[in-house]
């Protein structure tokens, strides 16, 4: 830990001697503070930009790539969409409520501050088992804090997905999700251009909650933790509901010429980012920002990062009309100070120049660039050996499905509010991502957001590369095409060299498997230090992506359910020997290692090409990606919600001799299980030989009530109702809820 | 007809029944800011779902106090047709232009699902053109829905052909499954003596376009067209 002029700073001794440089003086407090904050991980980037540059980020769609709050793209006739994930890990760990509620105000501001309305949100939750009542809390609480900060501002959450592991047994992961939708010629930007436009901060009010944040997220959990839980902020739902409404009034009048959210950095992170965006300054005077306590000192009401807090560049002439419209929402607002020329931001409090730090300075520290090391556990653990294939596999089917990472999870999406605003077209558990129409036109977008760390952890190319094809083979079978993406990545600390190994190799996955396939991604979040001291554990690698594609027809859109006995099912893809990381090794074998699934990245575009071309033909009764859980697991999925079961010979469907357990819960990619009426199935076959992708008609929708797989000669047969129990009421049971209806 | 839907601070669904009453019925339909809301200038009023003031207090409790609700309370005096979806319901149950209370679900948690709604009564304007007993897939989304009465007033809402609709299955029979919040009778909404104030806690603007609807339904149209017709001649 190091110190300037007697203030604690999270930063290295070089890094206190190149501000030292930079400023040509010695920082005093205020700036200490300032510095600090910015310079953190969090606001900085400072370890993970020289591996980020890889990612391809440009295409003929994207309005607004990565740097600003969130990415936009268009989607035809001056529609855009406005998308980002973040995460809110460190706070949700030690206050789950409060840190999860924030977690989505903060990704709602991000979308809000381009000028979109957001119209949905996403969470990819990682917890420890459910067996340990720590995690049960932490479980029950932040779902508690997204379904009542999300519900009450109105904001649909219509997808994610929970997983339970214990690496992240005290370092929840909470991602958060949000898309927005605009037309083109609304977006907004973060940036402050036109010197003597004035600052307005409206919303909550300042105060001591929240104060380092970000240094408290660029630190790995320890013991003492649980006294930084003033640093988690308090989320207010319904003055952020205000804040919308106001904010997207205050846009169209047409005054705004910047917009900025105060998130991690508070108002030094929006003063610097957005003068430093416009190659201007700023000056603030701190006596006019409205606070909530007594007595706070400047150094505190710069990093302060109290929530529901916006500023607002606006033009003199316009202050008037844009004041008013907060007075409409009794929404509190000063104006706290202007834009100048001077390339800096210039803090006064009392009439006193009590802080002077150039912007950019500020707004683009230095990067770091830190070394990497291959794990030496990467190889130990790929040559495990492979275990008996248990007697009975009908009963593996009924574990693997009663497993709290496969078990529907109703118990959570039902507490979230997926219905609000009218867009919802696919809720959540009717397919693999959520589908949202654009009121007024017959089009429509999906959007899933997708990580799987088992696979990760193993092999974190292919973690990262798997991550994004699965993202986008979720959202093709519901008809969409795959348009760009933005990812959540979560990982341990970056001053470890392995652990930077395995970021940088997520990172090379995630560009290959984009490069291939054409999409860009338009933005992102890191999320360092997610592990903890008490444990000593360090959490699976989370690459989590958000892929958001568009429907140009809403008659394209496809469920997952089987609609009617008698439908074909046609499997799409091979099966290969990828058990590592599977549910099967880690839930019922309790095996950490094997290897993981790869990802051939050609072949894994061309058939999502083919997938997408013959579910837009409309002869696709039923389409799902098929992964977690493998065939045996995704099939059973297709049955639940109109109680349909199925009848299927698996013979044929792997180049390899594989075990009747490989065959059923292998996890590899490019696959994917198709339905068809018996009419259809010679013109949907003939559109996947055409290009070369394995298909074959393995069986038939039945509503006999019993799952039958066969293969070699071999039978294995689960009963409906059994599985029906066990989908629905594991979560459930879990959290202590007897009767639960589905 | 001129129909108004009251903004409160927090209120969330004002965009959605404006969709469809604008954009599906092609109504005469204006959002108002509670501030703004005269009661003169419309023919009929409908309060929305969301979250008045924050849910602070009580649910609904706050806007029940506010000035926009004595114009409400005028148009329920002089016939008006006037429905009080969700936090509407909330709202209309707060200021006692409907009787009861609306406690916490009894799973604790908020719910949103689809459930079938049974048309108890069609003396009201909003389900006068729908068949009584007519079964309906709308959806819920609420975390204090949970219908209280005393037993006797039940009966009187029984007496008074009050009972609006009631949670069912899809057969059309009450149980306790079909009973999403733990409603007693499994009442999902009820309307005043007159029948002009109807409030309800599933959203019908919600269930009005099949493309919304994991039924290809569009049941929560009946609800409105029943509201058209009435106005159309139909009273």
């Amino acid at each position: 830990m190091t110190f300037i002029d007697g203030v604690k700073v999270n930063l290295t001794e070089e890094e206190v001697e190149k501000a030292k440089t930079l400023l040509g003086r010695d920082p005093n407090q205020v700036e200490a503070g300032m510095i600090d904050v910015m310079w953190s991980e969090h606001c900085s980037y400072k370890s993970s930009k020289p591996f980020l540059k890889q990612l391809p980020k440009e295409g003929p769609r994207v309005l607004v790539g990565p740097g600003m709050d969130a990415g936009v793209i268009d989607i035809n006739d001056g529609d855009v969409v406005v998308f980002k994930v973040e995460t809110h890990n460190h706070p949700s760990a030690i206050e789950p409520y409060n840190g999860a509620a924030t977690g989505i105000g903060g990704i709602v501001r991000d979308i809000l501050c381009m000028g979109a309305r957001p119209i949905a949100l996403f969470d990819n939750l990682r917890f420890g088992k459910l067996r340990s009542n720590h995690s049960k809390w932490l479980f029950e609480y932040v779902v508690k804090g997204i379904s009542d900060y999300g519900n009450c501002i109105g904001v649909p959450t219509v997808g994610g997905d929970v997983e339970f592991d214990d690496s992240y047994e005290n370092n929840c992961l909470v991602n958060v999700g949000c898309i927005g939708l605009a037309r083109r010629e609304e977006i907004a930007l973060s940036v402050a251009k036109n010197i003597g436009d004035i600052l307005i901060l409206m919303g909550g009010s300042t105060g001591r909650d929240g104060i380092h944040g970000v240094t408290f997220a660029s630190r790995v959990l320890t013991e003492e933790s649980e006294a930084d839980r003033p640093a988690v902020q308090i989320g207010d739902p319904f003055t952020k509901k205000l804040i919308i409404e106001a904010t997207l009034e205050a846009l169209k009048t047409g005054y705004v010429t910047g917009l900025k959210d105060l998130g991690g950095g508070g108002l030094t992170c929006a003063a610097s980012e957005m003068s430093g965006a416009g190659g201007t300054g700023v000056e603030i005077d701190l006596d006019k920002v409205f606070l909530r306590e007594e007595n706070m000192i400047p150094y505190e009401i710069m990093i302060s990062e109290s929530q529901e807090r916006m500023l607002f560049v606006v033009k003199p002439e316009g202050v008037d009309k844009i004041t008013r419209i907060f007075d409409k929402y009794e929404l509190s607002y000063s104006i706290i100070g202007r834009v100048d020329g001077s390339q800096k931001v210039n803090v006064y409090k009392n009439g006193q120049l009590v802080a002077q730090v150039p912007s950019r300075m500020l707004s683009d520290p230095p990067v770091l660039n830190r070394p990497v090391k291959r794990p030496s556990y990467i190889d130990q653990l790929a040559e495990v050996s492979a275990p008996p294939t248990p007697l009975n596999l009908a009963d593996v089917v009924y574990k693997l499905v009663g497993s709290p990472n496969l078990a529907s999870k109703a118990w959570v999406y039902r507490q979230y509010d997926h219905e609000v605003g009218d867009r919802t077209v696919i809720k959540p558990g009717q397919a693999d991502a959520a589908v949202l129409r654009i009121l007024g036109k017959n089009k429509a977008i999906a959007a899933k957001s997708d990580a799987t760390p088992s696979h990760s952890y193993l092999d974190p190319y292919n973690g990262g590369a798997g991550a994004l094809a699965e993202s986008c083979r979720n959202i093709a079978v519901t008809g969409a095409e795959p348009l760009a993406w933005v990812d959540c990545l979560s990982f341990g600390n970056p001053e470890n060299p392995e652990v930077l190994w395995c970021f940088n190799e997520t990172i090379k996955g995630l560009t290959d498997y984009a490069l291939k396939l054409n999409i860009p991604c338009i933005g992102g979040n890191v999320s360092f230090y997610n592990e903890d001291q008490v444990s000593a554990r360090v959490v699976k690698p989370c690459p989590v992506v958000l892929t958001v594609g568009l429907i140009e027809d809403c008659s394209y859109i496809t469920t997952m359910s089987f609609k009617q006995p008698g439908d074909r099912i046609l499997m799409i893809g091979l099966t290969y020997r990828e058990m590592g990381g599977s549910e099967y090794y880690t839930f019922y074998h309790n095996i950490q290692g094997g290897r993981a699934p790869v990802v051939n990245l050609d072949l894994e575009a061309v058939t999502l090409k083919t997938v997408l071309k013959a579910v837009r033909t409309g002869k696709i009764s039923a389409a799902h990606d098929c992964f977690r859980g493998g065939i045996a697991v995704s099939l059973i999925e297709m049955g639940m919600e109109n109680n349909l079961s199925a009848s299927v010979n698996l013979d044929g469907l792997s180049d390899l001799d594989l075990k009747f357990d490989e065959l059923l819960f292998s996890e590899s990619h490019s696959r994917y299980i198709l339905t068809t009426r018996e009419e259809y199935l010679n013109d949907i076959i003939e559109i996947f030989t055409q290009n070369n992708i394995p298909v074959k008609e393995i069986g038939v929708v039945t509503d006999s009530g019993r799952f039958e797989f066969e293969y070699k000669n071999r039978r294995v047969s689960c009963s409906m109702s059994k599985l029906r129990k066990l989908y629905y009421e594991t979560i459930p049971k879990y959290m202590g809820v007897t009767e639960w209806m589905k | 007809m001129k129909i108004a839907i009251i903004q409160f601070p927090g209120s969330n669904c004002e965009y959605d029944a404006l969709h469809v009453l604008k954009n599906v019925f092609r109504q005469d339909t204006h959002l108002v800011w509670h501030k703004d809301f005269n009661s003169g200038d419309f023919d009929a009023v409908i309060l929305p779902g969301g979250f008045s003031y924050g849910d602070h207090l009580r649910a609904g409790v706050i806007a029940a106090y506010s000035p926009a609700m004595r114009h409400v309370r005028e148009m329920a005096a002089e016939g008006k047709p006037v429905l009080g979806i969700c936090n509407g319901f909330q709202i209309l149950i707060e200021s006692k232009l409907l009787d009861g209370a609306l406690l916490q679900n009894n799973c604790l948690t908020f719910v949103c699902k689809w459930v079938n709604l049974r048309v108890e009564t069609t003396r009201t304007p909003f389900t006068k053109f729908i068949n009584e007993s007519s079964i309906l897939r709308i959806p819920i989304a609420h975390k204090e829905g949970r219908y209280v009465n005393t037993r006797r007033r039940i009966k009187e809402l029984y007496d008074n052909d009050q009972i609006v609709f009631k949670y069912v299955d899809e057969n059309g029979f009450e149980s306790s499954d079909s009973n999403p919040n733990g409603s007693m009778d499994n009442i999902a909404g009820i309307c005043n003596l007159d029948g002009n104030v109807v409030g309800l806690m599933p959203h019908p603007e919600r269930a009005s376009e099949t493309i919304l609807s994991p039924y290809k339904t569009e049941h929560g149209r009946l609800i409105f067209e029943s509201l058209i017709k009435y106005f159309n001649g139909g009273r």
